[in-house]
């Protein structure tokens, strides 16, 4: 009886699923017709890893019947248990594969029930089969093969390319039966394009010169201009503090302060000096090694030291020690190689051929630092090894850290033992568990670490990285500089390349992208310049039903991305509007309005933050990658806009749209007393109520408003304005916004009902979004 | 302490009829008829920008795996490790051997934190606390819990639970996602993915913070965090005072009236955008300023205990009052509840006696006793708790031997994550019993080990899903709550 409901829930389950799977899939994945080559790598690995591998994978400890099905000898190979092959290449039906997959017995069919994956569906057990008939042919990873440049593919619409970006995108379009959109509008275009170069809302002043003059000349121009900013350097440094799990204080416990800040400075300038990648990451993982190290390398690789350090008593020293390489391991294999490579910590990988020795010769490259589990703090705010920055060097060769006090800065870095500590094998990813001895080596599997070009250290793993056929490296960058602006990578997964993670949409575009920018002395600029010069970034991002109904996540790119900006943006969005923004570059981190008492209800009373005291003057006023990032209890106005809590290093955000970010934009004391600050300035200058209303609009929603519009914002007004006349200390109450100085003299009724119609314009969808 | 004070704890007795008389009637009627359906919450609350990679079917499915006998949690957090030996974990062996060492067979090579490693021994502290048999069960309770005595036969005891985990942060951490490390989504952010919303007003997950405690461990907003799943699973923390979710209300000073003008034109404007740009996110952003709007009213409605009667107050004893404190926040957790809020969660820090143990249990459990069994007879007598489960207990235990000095009347007790005792009511859990057995020293576990990864797998299956099937696909390794691990404890079932 018991069995028997079993059963039926389980078939239930499948059959929920595969509806389900059905349903989801939506132009990612074709039904081969005919004999169309299946590919293995875009067809059949994806199924095989997702379903088959976490037993007949590359894991030995979990492997079951001695069988692999990621590798094609063991696959072809007689079976250990039973008779037949698993695949026999050109037999599906005499293949133990296809007749597991397609049984309806529950002790016999794969996966089994036990292993809650799911059986396949349909068109999955379609495509296998159509696949060993094939011949069942096995390929080497895509991600692990060196990119290649091929030939720009042939188009039908040979006019609307600009570059080669285009070739590849509308190659896709004609495949899956789109056609581009239409160009976006000046106005669309000219928001789109400051948000994406520099992070900010376009002056009005920027606006007008670029409505004025719609020549590709100006286009170019302006993106130059832009480019050229220094808040460009700053707008591409927020993704960077992300992958480099940058924050202001220790992570752990009672969560001191720390000052990693002069390395983040030195993230912007980098991004506006136009460093090159390859340099800009060298430094980073191994600045210190370079021969006769300058400053400015070694502060680079404060990149390692960002992660988390517990500063709790009683800990076990070992044991922290080697937590805190395992968080450099993750950070250099998923921000810089896109792999997810943690669960090889305690076994082998299930499903990338990495094992755990592959794991821990990868760790082995951290393991030689000089850190320890527990050390001296130094300067009240760094942990040996940690580097001195002097005021005078502050005025000279490290002129980008950005310091009004004149005391040594310290900043926690990184620098080698002189002989080699040994690293071992732990078993089963626990400190006091080591097992043989291994020396440090890149992963095998992406690329052989050959160590007679490379030194078995940091700067070896650099070099190793920056080979032109290590095929990782450059596709990852490429892809999360892409996801930047389109708001998805051209692999979605950016953080996985591995075998679990998702195909590439456009495999030939992100090659081209790559060997490219390698071509190119890994040129971030360039890059950057490159994607928003091409027809497909110029697009409208308008959806028409057919479009959504053809492709709804626009993965062919048929039309502009539209998304929610990030938490940063959003804040520097309000105040650069409104006027607001401090110019400021870099320095140390700040604190903006935040609710009472968060800080005070968390802590245990120890260290240095305890307490939570605003600033105040022009450092409320800066820009959201200056915001102090407690690691334990982050800026809650930030956070519920899916920022990264900085925990661990993170490549790509959600894009929620929840109530708590509506409570933030109508109350959050920043948006309030930008809104006012605003508004007493337009009436300090005129009275003109539509003119001021236009030209909040303008610099709030960077578009003229539509007739509609202006409609409803002065009825909006104009009845606020009423209620305020009849009631004057009602509008004086409503001006009570932040500590910023109020507009001598204005008329406060008129000033309290515009700040009402820019409060509201601020709740506007289309401002927090890029469109 | 009134004459009366166990009064409140007679259960079932008539008198209980008047008082169901005086219980919100309306609250009582919204919770019975049928809530708003997770799915319709996933459009609500959930957006259409991160489509969420399990579906709504395949959820449904996990769903139906197992019968839910709870519909809701309200887990007492004691942060900072309380001692099993002051509280539940009875050791009558251990009055005579006051000072005397851990024998090191007993101890076997455990590991001890950097605080005690270089202590040059080990001497056992005896509880300085009597202990006394309760209820039909007959369970034994220290003096210290006499509340807690009362309500005996309500407990489910699990004496044998155990974690990998020696210093604070990381044991909390752990026991709250189900990995030592941060960045993985807390118990009520899953519970909040997996089953949805039944309040359309209020969150699905709400964390309460008691301001009365010793803070001697600090809390970290990563403990309700919604690590790689999409935040509108996060916990929102229902604070005391003038603005009890963040951004709720305008900022001090600021005049913010008339709101809901602002909102009618707000959505006005959004509707323009809607038309021209047909993009599904506008309408949702649209229905999100309706939610905030709604919780500007509903949050602090619930939040509002004044209209309780005395009666209830009495109850939850006298701290009960003052708002923010444990006991505020116990009766607060029960109108939530009421409210059919899926997950609340409370945490009382100052457990963590490393020194002047004594002295600090008592401050302890006199601020947790009352509220605590108060919130068991109030749930039984409104009759959910049947359907709520109920959960009480820290991150570790602590030592049989004292750290620092010891006295007769005066000891401190290391971490000890070997064996620790935490207890479960309601729902789907026997009442009355008790699970699990330590050696006369509380150093080993001789029976029915139950590890941290078991205890979240039983709560996930109360609540009726499969632990094993409710996972989240996140660069490209479906993660679980209980990791690869976890064991349902049916023992401890009805």
């Amino acid at each position: 009886m018991k069995k028997q409901y079993i059963v039926i829930a389980v078939l239930a389950g499948a059959v929920a699923f595969l509806v389900a799977s059905c349903f989801q899939k939506n132009g990612t994945q074709h039904i081969k017709s005919g004999n169309e080559p299946i590919s293995y790598n875009f067809d059949i690995r994806p199924i095989l890893s997702d379903k088959c591998f976490a037993c007949h994978g590359p894991d030995a400890k979990k492997r079951e019947a001695g069988l692999r099905l990621d590798v094609a000898e063991s696959a072809y190979g007689k079976l250990r248990e039973g008779k037949g092959f698993a695949i026999f290449p050109g037999k599906p039906e005499q293949s133990e594969v296809y007749k597991r997959i397609t049984s309806l017995d529950p002790t016999y069919q794969m996966p089994t029930p036990e292993s809650h994956l799911g059986l396949l569906n349909e068109s999955e057990v379609g495509l296998v089969k159509k696949w060993i008939e094939q011949g069942a042919r096995y390929e080497q990873h895509w991600a692990f093969a060196a990119p290649r440049k091929s030939a720009l593919p042939r188009v039908a619409d040979d006019n609307w390319p600009r570059n080669e970006i285009d070739y590849f995108t509308l190659d896709k379009m004609e495949e899956n039966d789109l056609e581009p959109s239409e160009e976006a509008s000046r106005e669309q275009l000219i928001k789109r394009l400051s948000l994406d170069l520099t992070g900010l809302a376009p002056s009005l002043a920027l606006q007008q010169k670029f409505e004025k003059d719609e020549s590709e000349k100006t286009y170019e121009k302006i993106v130059d201009e832009l480019i050229a900013r220094k808040s460009f350097g700053e707008k591409m440094a927020v993704q960077w503090m992300d992958v480099a799990r940058y924050g202001d204080s220790f992570g752990y416990q009672n969560d001191h302060s720390r000052t990693q800040w002069p390395w983040r400075d030195w993230v912007i300038s980098a991004f506006n000096k136009n460093v090159p990648y390859d340099r800009f990451v060298t430094w980073q993982l191994a600045g210190d090694l370079l021969p006769n190290a300058s400053k400015e390398q070694i502060l680079a690789t404060a990149f390692l030291r960002n992660h988390k350090y517990n500063e709790e008593a009683g800990i076990i020293l070992e044991e922290y020690r080697i937590e805190y390489n395992l968080d450099k391991t993750k950070t250099v294999s998923s921000g810089l190689l896109g792999l997810t490579v943690e669960c090889a910590q305690c076994h082998d990988h299930k499903y990338d051929p990495i094992s755990q020795e592959d794991y821990y010769r990868l760790f082995a490259f951290f393991n030689n630092s000089k850190e320890k589990g527990q050390a001296k703090i130094i300067g009240g705010t760094a942990v040996v090894p940690a580097l001195d920055i002097t005021d005078a060097e502050r005025k000279s060769i490290l002129n980008f850290v950005n310091s009004k006090d004149t005391s040594t800065i310290w900043v926690s870095v990184m620098s080698e033992n002189d002989t080699i500590r040994p690293t071992h094998i732990l078993s089963r990813g626990v400190y006091d568990a080591p097992g043989r001895i291994v020396t440090a080596s890149g992963l095998k599997a992406v690329m052989k670490f050959d160590t007679t070009l490379y030194p078995k250290n940091r700067l070896g793993l650099a070099k190793w990285m920056f080979n032109k056929n290590n095929p990782l490296t450059a596709r990852v960058y490429v892809n999360q500089v892409w996801q930047e602006f389109f708001g998805r990578g051209i692999v979605k997964s950016t953080g996985d390349f591995g075998m679990q993670g998702d195909l590439p949409s456009h495999p030939a575009l992100l090659d081209w992208l790559a060997v490219d920018f390698m071509e190119h002395g890994w040129n971030v600029k360039r890059l950057v310049k490159q994607i928003v010069m091409s027809a497909t970034y110029r697009q409208s991002s308008k959806l028409t039903p057919e479009k959504k109904e053809k492709d709804p996540e626009n993965i062919y790119l048929a039309r502009g991305a539209r998304y929610r900006i990030p938490a940063e943006m959003i804040r520097d969005v309000v105040l650069s509007s409104s006027g607001l923004l401090s110019p400021e570059i870099g320095g140390a981190s700040v604190r903006p309005y935040q609710p009472k008492g968060l800080w005070e209800n968390s802590t245990a009373g120890r260290g240095d933050l305890t307490k939570y005291v605003p600033d105040t003057g022009s450092n409320l006023y800066r820009r959201g990658i200056y915001t102090f990032i407690k690691v334990t209890l982050p800026p809650p106005a930030m956070i519920v806009f899916d920022a990264s809590s900085r925990d661990h290093c993170e490549v790509k955000r959600q894009k929620t749209n929840t109530p708590l970010q509506a409570l933030i934009m109508l109350n959050d004391p920043a948006v309030l007393e930008a809104s006012r600050v605003l508004a007493e300035r337009m009436i300090a200058k005129s009275a003109n109520v539509q003119a001021n209303i236009r030209e909040s609009f303008l610099r709030i929603v960077c578009r003229q408003p539509t007739e509609k519009e202006m409609e409803l914002l002065t009825e909006y007004y104009n009845s606020e304005a009423s209620t305020f006349t009849k009631d004057k200390k009602h509008a004086v109450r409503v001006l009570n916004a932040g500590e910023y100085p109020h507009e001598p003299k204005v008329n406060q009724v008129q000033a309290a009902a515009l700040m009402r119609v820019i409060n509201a314009l601020y709740n506007m969808e289309e401002v927090i979004t890029k469109s | 302490m009134s004459a009366h004070h166990d009064e409140p704890f007679r259960l079932n007795t008539p008198d209980l009829a008047d008082l169901n008389e005086t219980l919100d009637r309306r609250a009582f009627f919204q919770r019975t008829a049928s809530g708003l359906g997770a799915l319709a919450l996933g459009s609500l609350l959930g957006s259409a920008a991160q489509a969420s990679p399990m579906s709504e079917e395949k959820l449904e499915s996990i769903r139906r795996q197992v019968a839910p006998k709870a519909k809701r949690v309200v887990y007492l957090f004691m942060a900072g490790g309380p001692s099993q030996f002051e509280t539940f974990d009875y050791k009558p062996k251990l009055a005579s051997m006051l000072g005397k060492g851990l024998p090191d067979s007993v101890r076997g090579g455990q590991r001890l934190t950097g605080m005690s490693a270089n202590q040059a021994n080990l001497p056992i502290a005896p509880s300085l606390y009597k202990f006394d048999q309760y209820g039909k069960s007959r369970a034994w309770v220290s003096e210290l819990l006499p509340y807690t005595a009362q309500v005996v036969d309500e407990l489910c005891i699990v004496k044998s639970l155990f974690t990998e985990q020696i210093n604070h942060d990381p044991a909390i951490t752990f026991f709250q996602t189900g990995h030592q490390l941060p960045g993985r989504p807390s118990i009520g952010s899953w519970v909040s993915y997996g089953l949805g919303s039944e309040n359309q007003n209020l969150p699905a997950f709400i964390v309460l913070v008691s301001k009365n405690a010793s803070k001697d461990q600090p809390l970290y907003a990563r403990l309700w965090g919604n690590g790689f799943l999409p935040s509108e699973h996060q916990g929102v923390q229902f604070r005391s005072g003038k603005d009890p979710v963040l951004f709720l209300n305008n900022p001090e000073g600021y005049d913010g009236t008339d709101r809901e003008k602002m909102l009618d034109y707000l959505t006005q404007l959004n509707q323009v955008q809607n038309e021209s740009w047909g993009d599904p996110e506008v309408n949702a952003r649209i229905s999100q300023y309706e939610m905030a709007f709604r919780m500007q009213t509903s949050v602090p409605e619930v939040m509002d205990t004044a209209g309780e009667p005395d009666e209830v107050f009495e109850l939850y004893g006298p701290d009960s009052r003052d708002k923010g404190s444990y006991a505020a926040n116990c009766l607060l957790a029960r109108k939530l509840l009421e409210k059919d809020v899926r997950f609340v969660q409370l945490y009382h820090q100052g457990w963590d006696h490393h020194g002047s143990l004594p002295k600090g249990m008592v401050k302890q459990c006199k601020q947790v006793d009352q509220a605590t069994a108060g919130l068991i007879v109030d749930l039984k007598r409104r009759g959910i708790l049947e359907d709520t489960l109920v959960i009480w207990g820290g991150e570790f235990g602590r030592t049989v031997y004292s750290q620092g000095k010891l006295s007769a009347a005066d000891y401190g007790r290391d971490h000890h994550p070997r064996c620790f005792t935490m207890w479960m009511a309601g729902a789907g859990v026997k009442p009355g019993f008790s699970y699990g057995q330590t050696d006369d020293f509380s150093y080993n576990i001789v029976k029915d080990p139950v590890h941290v990864h078991d205890v979240q797998a039983t709560l996930l299956h109360l609540l009726g899903v499969d632990h094993e099937q409710l996972v989240y696909k996140y660069q490209g390794r479906r993660f679980r709550l209980t990791d690869v691990h976890g064991r349902v404890v049916n023992e401890i079932l009805t």
